[in-house]
């Protein structure tokens, strides 16, 4: 059209991006966001107290003052906390970053194989895999406590082998989906260019690998971190995880509130720490380049 | 480059049967000289890339032998065989950039890093891939991607090329160009090549040796020039050809071949029913050669510049044969009909002096020496 500086003032506005909108849009967009804004502020209170409470003066904790924001920061209360804590931590970490490291890997392996090296009888073995996810912790707790002393293993290293198992259906099931979505001729062009399959597996679908293998260490590190049963029976006092430590002083009686939401937070900021540092492998496009356009 | 020992390439009555039944190559024997280009082409699901993966290792025959040079391979694995396979989508190594990538197969095979690294900087050289050694393939166009792929299949210096549809991911001219880039690197390398293409004039255009495939039976195996003067059967003339054969039903009788609107003499041949098949180029607007002619009434004029197709109406049915039907779904989308055919279409080359109007009879003459003739029931052709 040759008539572009006569349309009529009339016409609808046109919003910067150039698309067509109703003239109530600016009312539905501020009442959407109204709304939104209203059900972040509800999800988001407890936590507001947890923080507040946390960081004020022990002094200045009181149910009376409980919205108001503390007059100075102080870590007073984590001082407090932390001896109780101390050892509680330490355990989780030492359970919880090789157990999730140990089951992406292995399901990596798993998932593989079920995908792109498939062999007789996987479509049987996956189900079978998958079906370990359902098992109930209860339903297994018992002959697993006995079967841990038996080996000798009631102890830390067993904890984080009975959290290995247990990741091994999701991340097997994450890995299987992912290098599902890897194209086959990948595999064969390894093959042909003379990989055998462990091989293949390492140089090429391993490298390409790293979003399936941040979710799945998310995934497993926060479950094995915040496991509270398997940590309870399947240890000893010396190996209780932090949820245990947690536990002890959240769930009693006589500790001042503000030190359980103290700990509370504590045993919180490793999971919140993996998301930040993996969630940025979550990125896509790794596969960016290997296909046609 | 050193000079390549090309090696023959050899099927014995292959056959490929899927689990689930499927049975997508049946009996194929199939000889590929040293150094030859062969080109298997085919409708999809005709079992050309089966019978390519087959030589390649990358799936097991259900009966048959393969020989490579003179071992028979056929229980080998791929990385036992000494061939390098070029596929459809590159699948380059993605994490990996150009220079590895190229030297994937060579560390594979623990050849050592001063060799391997001699061997990228040659093959680099010969494709023109110097600049690029050190991107990823996400950073490369397509065509660059194809040169990577390529390049990794000539760097290990193997005995055979297998080729899966390398240029189909590309635009129509890179493809073109890349035809003869194609063809001349295989002059320079003389590599034994398998090529496979669902497309017939890339299989005309690169192969010395053409290998028809259809529903898993090898249809003929000839030079482009034989599969197109001489095509075996109904499907390897509708298939072969662009734009296709014009396929009519006709009679024999005393000697001269009749369908609606024509007669013409033929040499004496049996009585019966036939399939006449007239390529576009047998048809000539010259009349003053004494050949037989055809009365038509043009109902579309495709201009092409050095010539134009005639596209016209025969008041005979329309010639539809399980063969000339997978064949015309085999061709690219623009062949496919969009009217209703009830009756024979055909189309003719006209030289573009000769002026055409839509709906203003014409009057061709038609070449009687380069007629067709097939068995209507088995599609079979006829000796002429």
């Amino acid at each position: 059209m040759s008539t572009v500086s006569t349309v009529p003032a009339a016409a609808p506005a046109l919003a910067t991006d150039g698309r067509i909108r109703s003239r109530w849009a600016p009312w539905i967009t501020a009442s959407r966001y109204a709304a939104l804004v209203g059900l972040v502020v509800v999800f988001l209170v407890p936590l507001y107290v947890l923080v507040i409470t946390a960081f004020k003066d022990p002094t200045q904790v009181s149910p009376k003052q409980m919205w108001a924001l503390p007059d100075s920061v102080s870590l007073e209360t984590f001082r407090t906390v932390w001896p109780t804590m101390k050892d509680g931590f330490r355990n989780s970490i030492v359970m919880a970053v090789p157990a999730a490291v140990i089951a992406s890997f292995l399901g990596a392996a798993n998932g593989f194989v079920l995908s792109k090296w498939r062999f007789p009888g996987a479509d049987v073995v996956f189900p079978l895999i998958l079906f370990g996810m359902f098992i109930p912790y209860q339903a297994i707790l018992i002959p697993l406590n006995q079967l841990m002393r038996d080996l000798d293993m009631h102890d830390l290293t067993g904890l984080t082998l009975v959290h290995v198992v247990y990741g091994l259906p999701i991340t097997t099931l994450i890995f299987r989906s992912y290098f599902g979505g890897l194209s086959d001729e990948l595999i064969d062009a390894a093959q042909v260019d003379g990989a055998g399959m462990l091989r293949t597996f390492f140089f090429v679908a391993l490298p390409v690998a790293l979003p399936a293998f941040a979710v799945a260490i998310i995934w497993e590190f926060t479950s094995a971190w915040n496991d509270f049963i398997f940590g309870l029976v399947l240890t000893s006092r010396q190996d209780w995880p932090v949820t245990i430590a947690l536990n002890n002083i959240a769930g009693s009686q006589v500790v001042p509130f503000h030190q359980a939401v103290a700990a509370a937070l504590l045993a919180s900021v490793p999971t919140l720490v993996v998301y930040v540092l993996m969630g940025r492998f979550f990125m896509r496009g790794l596969m960016a380049g290997a296909l046609k356009g | 480059m050193s000079e390549l020992v090309a090696a023959a390439v050899r099927t014995e009555s292959v056959s490929k049967r899927f689990r689930g039944g499927v049975e997508a190559l049946r009996d194929v024997s199939l000889d590929v000289e040293p150094g030859e280009f062969m080109v298997l082409v085919g409708p999809s699901g005709c079992g050309k890339s089966t019978l390519l993966r087959l030589v390649a290792g990358l799936e097991e025959v259900s009966g048959g032998r393969i020989y490579i040079g003179d071992e028979d391979v056929t229980n080998r694995l791929p990385q036992q065989r000494d061939i390098a396979m070029v596929f459809q989508s590159y699948a380059l190594y993605p994490r990996m950039s150009v220079r590895r990538n190229l030297a994937f197969g060579l560390r594979m095979r623990r050849i050592p890093k001063p060799q391997r690294e001699q061997r990228v900087t040659e093959v680099a050289e010969i494709l023109g891939l110097e600049h690029l050694l050190d991107r990823r393939p996400a950073a490369l166009s397509g065509g660059q991607r194809q040169r990577v792929a390529m390049g990794r299949a000539i760097v290990r210096e193997p005995r055979v090329f297998l080729m899966d549809e390398p240029l189909s991911n590309l635009d129509a001219k890179l493809r073109v160009a890349l035809r003869a880039e194609l063809s001349l690197l295989h002059q320079r390398l003389g590599v034994t090549t398998i090529y496979v293409t669902h497309d017939q004039v890339e299989a005309m255009t690169l192969g010395q040796r053409v290998a028809v495939l259809r529903d898993g039976l090898l249809q003929q195996c000839d030079s482009p020039q034989d599969v197109f003067r001489h095509p075996n059967n109904l499907f390897v003339a509708a298939f072969i050809g662009s734009p296709a054969m014009n396929f009519v039903e006709a009679t024999v009788e005393r000697g001269v071949v009749r369908f609606p609107g024509a007669e013409i003499p033929t040499s004496a041949r049996q009585d019966g029913k036939v399939i006449l098949g007239i390529r576009p180029t047998g048809f000539s607007p010259t009349l003053d050669r004494g050949w037989p002619t055809l009365e038509v009434t043009p109902e579309v004029v495709e201009e092409l510049g050095d010539e134009r197709h005639v596209i016209f109406e025969l008041t005979a049915p329309r010639v539809d044969t399980e063969a000339t039907r997978a064949a015309v779904e085999a061709r690219s989308a623009d062949d496919a009909t969009l009217l209703p055919e009830d009756r024979a279409r055909f189309t003719a080359r006209v030289p573009t002096e000769v002026p055409v109007t839509i709906g203003e009879p014409l009057t061709l003459a038609i070449d009687p020496s380069r007629l067709y003739f097939f068995d209507p029931e088995s599609g079979a052709a006829l000796p002429a």
